[in-house]
């Protein structure tokens, strides 16, 4: 899916990078015991600390280090067993010390690597620079009042995981699939919840463009805080469109800070370089080193779930499933949880893994796509869903009417079994019925029965769907198209 | 008898409580007067003498009911303004947080508080902790109460040292038994050199900073300011303890501080630094220096020459650490959430004008300093090389006291000066600092205790330096420093 973009002197493609900013889940904040809960009313979690009163210090939160031990293990990442906060020194009236906590040099995670499942099955594997920890800002409110701003500093030293990605995403596309990766494997690992609506993940998102065949890296502008996957394709689609378009009126990029516009799909000069900070970074003398053990990082490792990689690959060898349904199914833990549970597991169980992955990929996303639920909603449980490939396994109902069913479920929530007896809809797989209506067919239609007698055996298609109409859709299709065939040619 | 309160030390005072000789309110009063009647040395910035009678009452009702909580119960202490103290005003001396009143206890103070120390009232600094000489506080000079009798100084006011200068001023003019002080580059032991009294340092890290308005913060440590040794291992012992809050506070018991006093020096080894020299160093600092190791030998302490190669560069590798760190620690004074706001027409102006305003000259000097050797292009050249040559000072005395017990040095290279005297001069006035800042570097603990007289009259100290965490063989030896030198804190003022 090579992402090109054709100009006047030649075609250029599009060299991306992303620094994610993934709020870590935890109760409190990375260096205080304030609560993290979104939605509080403004400056209601704040502590001493947070609001960088005199005299008051840092304390890493614990369990914010192991939150990002186990993301840096979840993207395969070299884990640093000494890594060291720094202070980022800038003014701005919603940080509240004027400095930032973060890691600079001496980050947690190293180097990794996130693989992408590209919509043709194949897969890209991109490099992951680094993760590191730091603490959020404030949020400053300039349109509440036509002369003043208002801070909220709640959450001002919630904890956040910077995942910097090398500069090689190609595409809008990529990037997109990127960051739902990240997203999914945060998810799996409980380290995020991914909800870019709340502001727990978004995106610095590093641009620049080159003619196509080249291996420079030419000059970049940083998108400033994106915060869905939509707008991350976009601004990167209206940047690097600029770039291109920069570059060959005979002008420079310059290195630049830029917002994304998403109201006019546009990128807009933030903060050009001459008034880039000088973060003037250095160890935060509040605080010590932190020193982690092996051991301590082997016992994480070791309470790693399943993640969407490995899930997609045991689908694919233990289920048959094709790349790309596999790949469908991990995204979310809750869908593969699901899907597991519709296929059923253990000795008793044995239902067709591939029928299972088309119900729940195509008629209960479908579904739940309708209803804007997500899989935790789900009307019909993942039990039911199996319960109703079971009915079809034993020929209770045929695939019409199971479809038929599943609406009623998607609606009612009713065990199949229930629905199906509530409304009469068993197969009929009685021969002499089905016999009985395919005489009825027949003595009525002698015009088809002459055509077909003709030789257009087409219409025996014709002939089904009539029988099947006069059983109300219930009789057994295999049988129909049997005794109907055997019939028609006596 | 009440008047006669105010001379008392820590140690006799405790004595006198629990033997019911006085009360803890008598204790009070005397002090609460004192500090009344001594308001020409500007030694506090804030008075609290309700709040330390009613610590008082608290204390005697208390022992009456056999409840007394130890050493410091009822005692009067003078707490230094770079301490937060919940409900009353504290301002680092500054303009910038003139009015501020902070809603929570620093971690020493609140151990003082719990121990049963009673405050009467937050003593003056220089503004920010930054200086030698209490001349850069917002809120006026301190004066010492000590006068040259003779030479160019002779009946000038002259400074308390610094940056500590409220507290040295007020336990030499016997306004409190002990003060807290704090200690970045020498801030709590020039200042008791320049006044005649005990002024120690403990180990970084032995002490909480929590609550501690920052100046440096890999440097700043609390310490007692007392006018004995003993009162200041009391003291310090309701002072320490590990506190989980503070990241660098190290989680030690603490140790009876008191255990060591009295049992000489016979065995020990006294380092003589042969660096510890300063241009222009007053011949009599030197003669003290030698009458000290001469006393420490006649005690039964052996005197080893040891070398200290780095030492020369600790002045401007403290000049470089400190301002660095305090460039960034003071960086929340903005004017946005509390302290000074002066509005301009834009954030970035109000943050001008309220810095430009809030902060003096000194602070605006170090903050730039700082912020240069922060700098893009500049980091390299001096942070991280002034990290390396720190690495080197604690290394020197590491290998020092592989073959001694304790360190023996001028704690100053002059005594107190007078007020306008070098003021002038910034770099003058940091070299105040040069006997004190290495151990500082180094996180060592270190205590000044007074050791005789320059010929003016004026009191001189001499600085003792020990192994971390080893306060105890530090107090024992400043015991036995105290004891050879007999000196006698004079009683200033018309009472008494």
């Amino acid at each position: 899916m090579s992402y090109i973009i054709q100009g006047e002197t030649g075609d250029w493609e599009v060299v991306i990078g992303l620094e994610v900013h993934a709020q870590i889940t935890s109760n409190s904040k990375l260096f205080s015991g304030s609560s993290t809960e979104f939605g509080a009313e403004p400056n209601t979690q704040v502590s001493m600390v947070d609001a960088a009163m005199p005299g008051m210090l840092p304390v890493l939160n614990e369990y914010c280090v192991e939150q990002a031990v186990k993301t840096g293990l979840g993207l395969k990442a070299q884990i640093n067993l000494h890594s060291v906060f720094a202070r980022k020194n800038y003014f701005y009236a919603d940080l509240p010390q004027s400095y930032q906590i973060s890691q600079f040099e001496f980050p947690t995670v190293g180097k990794g690597t996130v693989v992408l499942d590209m919509p043709d099955g194949t897969t890209r594997d991109i490099g992951i620079e680094r993760l590191h920890m730091e603490q959020d800002a404030g949020k400053s409110m300039h349109d509440q009042d036509p002369k003043r701003s208002f801070i909220d500093l709640n959450r001002s030293g919630v904890a956040l995981m910077e995942i910097v990605s090398d500069p090689d995403l190609r595409s809008p596309e990529e990037a997109g699939i990127y960051v739902r990766k990240i997203r999914s494997i945060v998810r799996y690992l409980g380290t995020c919840d991914g909800n870019m609506e709340q502001g727990s993940m978004r995106a610095d998102v590093n641009v620049s463009v080159r003619k196509v065949g080249s291996d420079e890296l030419n000059t970049r502008c940083e998108i400033k805080n994106v915060n869905s996957v939509r707008f991350i394709m976009q601004a990167i689609e209206a940047e690097s469109q600029r770039q291109v378009e920069v570059w060959e009126n005979g002008g420079e990029v310059v290195q630049e800070t830029r917002l994304f516009d998403p109201a006019n799909s546009e990128t807009r000069t933030m903060r050009s370089k001459e008034f880039a900070h000088d973060y003037r970074y250095f160890p935060d003398p509040d605080l010590l080193p932190l020193n982690l053990t092996q051991a301590y990082v082997d016992a994480i490792a070791a309470t790693l779930p399943e993640l969407p990689d490995e899930k997609k690959e045991r689908y694919m060898s233990e289920f048959g499933l094709s790349a790309y349904d596999a790949g469908v199914l991990v995204v979310e833990r809750e869908t593969g949880a699901y899907y597991e549970t519709v296929v059923g597991q253990g000795d008793n169980k044995n239902r067709d893994a591939k029928l299972a992955a088309n119900w729940v990929i195509t008629n209960l996303f479908g579904a739940l796509n309708a209803k804007s639920l997500s899989i935790e909603e789900s009307p019909v449980s993942a039990d039911q869903l199996g319960q109703l490939l079971d009915l079809m396994a034993d020929d209770t109902i045929n695939g019409r009417i199971a479809k038929d069913v599943f609406e009623d479920m998607v609606e009612t929530s009713k065990n199949p079994a229930d629905i199906v007896e509530d409304k009469g809809l068993k197969q009929v797989t009685d021969t002499g019925a089905i016999e009985a209506a395919i005489d009825d067919v027949i003595a009525n239609n002698p015009g088809q029965v002459a055509e077909f007698k003709g030789g257009n055996e087409k219409i025996a298609g014709w002939f089904v769907g009539q029988v099947m109409k006069a059983t109300q859709g219930k009789a057994n299709p295999g049988m129909v198209n049997k005794l109907l065939k055997d019939k028609l040619s006596s | 008898m009440t008047s006669n309160l105010t001379h008392l030390t820590i140690a006799e005072a405790r004595d006198g409580l629990t033997a019911g000789d006085f009360s803890a309110v008598e204790l009070t009063t005397a002090h609460n007067t004192a500090v009344e009647q001594a308001r020409d040395l500007n030694a506090f910035i804030v008075e609290t003498p309700e709040l330390a009678l009613d610590g008082a009452k608290a204390s005697d009702t208390r022992r009456a009911a056999g409840d007394a909580r130890g050493a410091m119960d009822g005692i009067p202490i003078a707490m230094k303004d770079l301490f937060c103290t919940e409900g009353v005003q504290t301002t680092a001396g500054s303009h910038m947080l003139e009015g501020f009143v902070p809603e929570y206890e620093s971690f020493v103070s609140r151990k003082l508080k719990e121990a049963g120390a009673v405050t009467v009232g937050k003593t003056n600094m220089d503004e920010y902790a930054m200086g030698s000489a209490t001349l850069s506080s917002y809120y006026g000079n301190t004066i010492n109460p000590w006068k040259a009798t003779s030479g160019d100084n002779a009946g000038k006011d002259l400074v308390p040292g610094g940056s500590s200068g409220g507290s040295s001023s007020a336990i030499a003019a016997r306004l409190a038994l002990g003060a807290t002080g704090t200690d970045t580059g020498g801030s709590i032991r020039q200042p008791a050199s320049f006044t005649g009294i005990v002024g120690m340092k403990p180990t970084y890290g032995r002490c909480s900073r929590w609550g501690i308005v920052a100046f440096a913060s890999s440097l700043d440590q609390a310490g007692p300011m007392t006018r004995t040794v003993r009162d200041g291992a009391i003291m310090l012992g309701s002072m320490a303890g590990h506190d989980p809050m503070d990241s660098t506070s190290t989680p030690m018991d603490v140790p009876d501080f008191e255990s060591g006093l009295g049992k000489g020096v016979k065995g020990l080894r006294v380092g003589i630094p042969k660096e510890y020299t300063a241009d222009g160093m007053p011949e009599e600092i030197t003669t003290l220096w030698q009458q000290g190791a001469d006393w420490l030998k006649d005690a039964g302490a052996e005197i080893v020459e040891v070398s200290l190669p780095h030492s020369k560069y600790a002045l401007p590798t403290y000049y470089i650490v400190a301002p660095a760190e305090a460039s960034s620690n003071l960086a929340r004074y903005d004017g946005v959430r509390y302290g000074l706001r002066v509005e301009g027409d834009s954030l970035d102006d109000m943050y001008m004008n309220t810095r430009a305003e809030g902060f003096g000259e000194e602070v605006q000097r170090r903050v730039l300093i700082g912020t240069y050797v922060l700098s893009a292009g500049y980091y390299d050249a001096y942070y991280v090389k002034a990290q390396k040559v720190r690495s080197r000072i604690a290394g020197d005395f590491t290998a020092a006291f592989e073959d001694v017990d304790v360190l023996l040095a001028p704690t100053a290279p002059s005594p107190a000066f007078a007020i306008g005297q070098t003021f002038d001069d910034p770099v003058a006035m940091y070299l105040n600092d040069v006997f004190t800042v290495p151990a500082s570097l180094a996180g060592l603990p270190a205590i000044s205790v007074p050791a005789g007289m320059s010929n003016d009259g004026l009191p001189l100290g001499l600085q003792l330096i020990s192994r971390a965490f080893d306060e105890v063989t530090l107090f024992q030896v400043a015991d036995a420093l105290e004891q050879a030198a007999g000196f006698e804190l004079p009683i200033f003022g018309g009472e008494g």
